[in-house]
């Protein structure tokens, strides 16, 4: 199975950490206010952090 | 599969106003993603509002959208309903706009069991003033103007909205993402009043003052203080304190719809007059 | 033959509404305006229109709002005290550049005040009764049947400066029966709204490159758009640019063109060497009046305006220039003496004959005072 792409939109993330919290594979993290998908292979494309994101700024594919 | 929110977005408006962590985008996804499922057309729907953070979600959303004065999303959206009762008309707003100030437009446009689906965002304060408690802040919580502590009792929305006769009461929270679409669709398509209170965190103005470090500290209330109606099946009053009960609340199909019954009142008026 | 009736003035209001083409109408109880709201129940559903009697005053005023938006000629109707809690949607209506129509029936105030009692005491309250600068339009009728014809121009002017638009009248005039001969079809111009012709994407609902009364959609039409009473761009979305602020705010003042909206009777005015300016009732008082003093000899005239705002102080200004004295006779305590002063700015003594306790200004006052001036001077 392909690695998922975790597509951070820097603009819209305003670092709020909802996406880090609930992501259950800790794929991702939060760089200078920004979040980052650190760990994109272990990703289980479960989409709770596109769901969660307040801010349009995650997509998952 | 990611949902293409970019389709009914307005070009050019993102970033929006909202706080880091602020439910209210969470639940303009939500909203995005039931219209999209109720096939409505962007010219055939109004999204009306009254004032607050959450009333800004119109300007972000590509459709018919009205931003009104504080606290009258659902008297605007009255008289647009009845003046085109094929529109969809979706209010939005948060708990202070619609039950404080609007409190009377509120409870007679549910009372009327008007086709509307109205989105109370209830973040349990004032957060565009900066703070200050609204009639849903918790008793005891600070707030700007709380500073010793809350006095006042809470408002309960849902069970307002079904004393006042609206038919269609559901209760969600920002956390419950995908139950936010999913009861906004059935109050889209249910034939009059329905009211879907989406429970959401300001950690800016409601957070700091209460203990939650963070915002996903408040998406973790959320979570935690949630409980399905169908299980709270023999439980008391005590044992719900503090617990935010989900789900389709209120459903009666059996009332009818305000601009039906003047639509009746109308033929009626028609053939006395002929 | 032309349909003659002996009706009243609230209802001679409702029935020129649907001559307007008022399809909706959203009001509250109130004394002494409710038979406008209890003609329009009728009368409404066998048109096809729409009435709904909203939970309190600022339900109504936003429930007409709404249905204008959405396409329909909607009227509102009150008295003082409803007038005092939909100002905020009056600055909205103005904002939003959304066109309606309300009617205050003025009765004594402040607050309560007297209900069945008859008064003018609105005149500033209608003008400035809202916060911020905004532009005003308001006719005063002064009989049934000229209030059948002001409230079909009240929605002519609303349409046509996507303005609120409110018809002044009195408790007396209100409640007063006459004959009235009805318009027949198409007797009356009735104008409608300019709607846009571009594209929809195209479409910006405040486009100052259409004039300064840009075309607007009906909501729901095939043209999608934003509305706010914040202060807007072109495009309909909140602006805080200064010069985008700056220029929509001049907009919204300039684009009622004053001299077109300007109506005013002139009686006995070209010989008048004491002019009274009076309108509604009490102009029914001065014109009386004005007969009894030229039976004596005395030049009186009247300037009488049938639209109240904008005031029409150029014309003041002029007549005032070969009178002895201006006149004022109000049944308040000096709120249009004030703009006539202003107008005729030294030009010539003014007086005021004011009356607040529930009676109308007899012409027995007025010719009093013409008299008495007379002397005087």
């Amino acid at each position: 199975m392909a690695i998922p792409t975790i597509e951070i939109n820097e603009k819209y993330c305003k670092g709020c950490g909802i996406c880090v919290t609930f992501c259950p594979a800790k794929a991702l993290a939060l760089e200078n206010f920004k979040a980052k998908a650190i760990k994109p292979e272990a990703c289980v494309k479960c989409m709770q952090c596109e769901l969660r994101c307040p801010d349009f700024a995650i997509r998952i594919s | 599969m990611s949902f293409d929110y970019e389709k009914y977005l307005r070009p050019g408006k993102l970033p929006h106003i909202w706080c880091p962590g602020c439910g209210h985008g969470i639940i303009l996804k939500g909203l995005i993603r039931a219209i999209d499922k109720c096939r409505l057309a962007k010219n055939r729907t109004a999204i009306v509002s009254g004032i607050g953070c959450a009333s800004r979600l119109p300007g972000y959303v590509d459709f018919n959208t009205v931003h009104t004065a504080h606290g009258r999303a659902a008297a605007f959206a009255t008289g647009m309903k009845l003046a085109d009762p094929e529109l969809t008309v979706i209010c939005v707003g948060g708990d202070g706009d619609g039950v404080a100030i609007g409190g009377n437009h509120f409870i007679h446009a549910c009372r009327r069991n008007i086709d509307l689906t109205y989105i109370i965002m209830n973040n349990n304060i004032y957060g565009m003033t900066g703070g200050q408690f609204s009639p849903c802040t918790p008793t005891g919580a600070f707030a700007s103007t709380t500073p010793y502590g809350n006095p006042d009792p809470v408002f309960d929305i849902a069970r307002l909205a079904i004393g006042a006769g609206a038919t269609f009461v559901a209760r969600t929270t920002a956390y419950h993402a995908l139950q936010i679409d999913k009861l906004i669709t059935e109050g889209i398509l249910h034939k009059g009043m329905a009211i879907i209170e989406v429970v959401d965190g300001c950690p800016t103005s409601y957070g700091r003052r209460n203990k939650f470090k963070s915002p996903s500290d408040m998406m973790t209330w959320l979570k935690d203080a949630a409980i399905p109606v169908e299980k709270t099946e023999g439980m008391s009053e005590k044992d719900l304190e503090g617990k935010i009960v989900t789900g389709i609340l209120h459903r009666d199909e059996t009332r009818p719809e305000y601009c039906e019954q003047y639509a009746l009142l109308r033929e009626r008026a028609q053939r006395k007059e002929g | 033959m032309k349909k003659v009736a002996l009706i009243q003035g609230n209802e001679a209001c409702a029935q020129a509404a649907i001559y307007a083409g008022c399809r909706f109408f959203a009001g509250y109880p109130i004394t002494p305006s409710s038979e406008i709201a209890e003609v329009l129940s009728r009368k409404l559903p066998e048109i096809g229109g729409t009435f709904i009697q909203m939970e309190d005053e600022i339900g109504a005023m936003a429930a007409v709002i709404g249905a204008s938006l959405c396409g329909l000629k909607a009227m509102d109707a009150t008295s003082g005290p409803g007038l005092s809690l939909k100002q905020e949607l009056i600055g909205y209506a103005c904002m939003a550049e959304i066109p309606c129509v309300l009617v205050n029936v003025m009765r004594g105030g402040p607050s309560t005040g007297m209900p069945t009692g008859p008064s003018q005491s609105d005149i500033m309250a209608t003008r400035w009764g809202t916060h911020g600068d905004h532009a005003t339009i308001a006719v005063a009728p002064a009989s049934c049947q000229e209030i059948f014809s002001e409230t079909v121009r009240a929605f002519n002017l609303a349409e046509t400066y996507r303005l609120p638009v409110h018809i002044l009248m009195d408790e007396i005039i209100a409640h007063m029966r006459e004959k009235i001969v009805f318009p027949e079809e198409g007797e009356l111009e009735v104008l409608n709204r300019a709607e846009p012709t571009v594209p929809p994407a195209a479409y910006k609902p405040f486009d100052a490159s259409f004039g300064d009364v840009p075309p607007l959609a009906a909501m729901g039409s095939n043209y999608r758009y934003h509305v706010t009473g914040l202060n807007k761009a072109e495009d309909g979305f909140p602006t805080t640019k200064a010069a985008l602020v700056d220029a929509e705010e001049r907009r919204q003042l300039r684009k009622v063109d004053v001299a077109a909206v300007a109506k005013n009777e002139e009686y006995l005015l070209d010989d008048a060497e004491f002019v009274i300016v009076s309108f509604g009732v009490v102009s029914r008082s001065a014109r009386f009046a004005i007969n009894q003093l030229r039976n004596r000899g005395i030049r009186a005239g009247m300037l009488r305006p049938i639209t109240l705002w904008p005031f029409p102080a150029q014309r003041v200004a002029e007549v005032a220039k070969n009178a002895r004295a201006v006149i004022v006779p109000e049944m308040n305590l000096g709120q249009m003496i004030g703009e006539v002063e202003r107008a005729v700015c030294g030009a010539c003594p003014t007086r005021s004959i004011l009356r607040v306790d529930g009676e109308p200004i007899t012409p027995q006052q007025i010719i009093d005072e013409v008299e008495e001036v007379q002397h005087v001077l």
